[in-house]
């Protein structure tokens, strides 16, 4: 007997990763991974913030300048803004598309209700759509600084430091940096089997570093309205 | 032992159902849950009742043909199938809840049957070798590593039960999918279709409803085999390399 010859052509590698529940979540765990990235140097950026003003301002001023003079002001900082957009919204997008298959996967419930599954991976659908929320009141308050009550332009200290003298700014803040450490604490690891990276034998080194990255970023943006709060900074 | 049972009843796929609470006694804690539904069901018949109906086969574990969910458990409380589950794993005075597999890949036949052939599908998809017709081969002809052997025995344990789907909270079968690939590619009579049996399954996988994997770990939780849950990181593996290989092509 002779095998069938295969003549139908697979689709192209686009098509096959968004056309699939595995290739999509793969999206998800590179589009997560580079936020990740930027999320960590954020949060080091950040923590200038206990060196004083000057120091501070002058890192921002820098993340403007950066790669200069090859590249022109503020290009390597759009060029971040733009890959960060592009995984936000490819993220997003597989999420909302994922959740609705999931939801539509499973139509009847049981009667007999009962959780087993963590605090982390049963809120990753709602932490992500507080986070989106949050990035965009975050870049209104310290990148546009249309809700700022200090909104100078060039004093990112001044800016932080207006903010969280607010109770509402306090309170979004750490409610958001919450939701990112429980969103990163399931999603790291995720991303990991996701990709294929996962095994029995790494698995408790990498909840170990899910973690890890997830108390590192959420200590470490807690750390700034905390020190504002109790006038470390100000 | 006396139990308060709620079962769910339902004629056929087209009507809604319900749960419907049946006092039962007389029950032996040696009785296997299957057991106890068949004491349940003579006395249905007795009274002229319609008896309930759930699926069952070898009542030794390892057909997969039995599974219902109980109290909220694929299987019951025990890492076992319904049939291998003994009564004594309940106290007298007990209400318990019995439902079939909940997802919109197993539309509820009757009762507690659901119809699993989606999983009939996905193995016609590419979970097999394909193999010339002639004798069997002599089974060392063939080596196989040992730790390739382990890993492939441990994947080919999966009897097709559905527990992973009826857990997941996506009603994914992405467990049940990956032990199957697994089985396969990591051997070397599975080798030749290694590419298009994961792509092929995993396509067949998504075509028929199935939910996506959000790595609950559900689905390992409630497996009677223990297919473990990095065995869908290993599919994702699998299904990444050949889709890059299919891509270059």
């Amino acid at each position: 007997m002779a095998l069938a010859t295969r003549t139908d052509r697979r689709p192209s590698l686009t098509r096959s990763l968004w056309g699939s529940t595995v290739g999509k979540k793969t999206v998800m765990a590179v589009s997560g991974l580079i936020m990740l990235m930027y999320l960590v140097a954020h949060m080091l950026g950040n923590l200038k913030i206990f060196f004083g003003s000057g120091e501070f301002n002058a890192y921002a001023h820098w993340l403007r300048t950066m790669g200069e003079p090859l590249l022109h002001y503020e290009w390597a900082l759009w060029g971040v803004r733009v890959v960060l957009l592009a995984a936000v919204v490819l993220h997003g997008v597989a999420a909302y598309q994922l959740s609705r298959r999931d939801i539509a996967a499973r139509p009847s419930k049981y009667a007999h209700k009962r959780r087993r599954t963590s605090y982390a991976t049963r809120t990753m659908r709602w932490g992500g759509i507080i986070l989106a929320l949050f990035i965009a009141w975050h870049l209104l308050d310290l990148t546009t600084l249309t809700v700022n009550e200090n909104a100078q332009p060039g004093r990112p200290y001044e800016n932080v430091v207006a903010t969280f003298s607010t109770w509402y700014g306090n309170a979004v803040y750490l409610v958001a940096m919450l939701a990112v450490g429980l969103h990163v604490r399931h999603g790291f690891w995720s991303a990991a089997q996701t990709l294929g990276v996962g095994n029995a034998r790494r698995d408790r080194i990498l909840k170990a570093t899910a973690n890890g990255l997830a108390l590192a970023l959420t200590a470490g943006f807690v750390s700034v309205p905390v020190a504002v709060m109790t006038g470390v900074v100000g | 032992m006396r139990l308060t049972l709620r079962v769910w009843r339902q004629r056929n796929a087209d009507t809604p159902g319900a749960m419907v609470t049946y006092d039962i006694d007389d029950i032996s804690e040696d009785m296997s849950f299957l057991e106890m539904l068949d004491t349940l069901n003579e006395k249905l018949i007795l009274r002229g009742e319609e008896p309930v109906a759930f699926d069952h086969d070898c009542r030794e574990g390892i057909c997969g043909a039995c599974g219902v969910v109980i109290n909220g458990d694929a299987h019951g409380p025990e890492r076992t199938t319904t049939c291998q589950l003994h009564m004594r794993h309940f106290d007298d005075g007990d209400t318990v809840d019995v439902e079939p597999w909940r997802a919109g890949a197993f539309p509820v036949v009757k009762d507690l049957v659901v119809d699993r052939s989606a999983f009939d599908r996905i193995i016609g998809a590419g979970g097999y070798i394909s193999v010339p017709t002639g004798a069997a081969p002599e089974a060392h002809a063939t080596p196989v590593p040992k730790a390739d052997a382990d890993f492939a025995f441990e994947h080919a344990e999966c009897i097709g039960c559905g527990a992973c789907v009826a857990a997941c909270p996506n009603g994914s079968a992405m467990l049940f999918t990956s032990a199957k690939v697994n089985h396969l590619n990591v051997l070397p009579q599975g080798a030749p279709e290694r590419e298009t049996r994961v792509l092929d399954m995993v396509s067949a996988m998504d075509e028929e409803g199935f939910g996506g994997c959000t790595l609950t770990g559900e689905c390992a939780t409630a497996c009677p085999k223990g297919i473990p849950l990095p065995s869908i990181a290993a599919m994702n593996k699998e299904w990444l390399r050949a889709t890059r290989k299919a891509s270059r092509r």
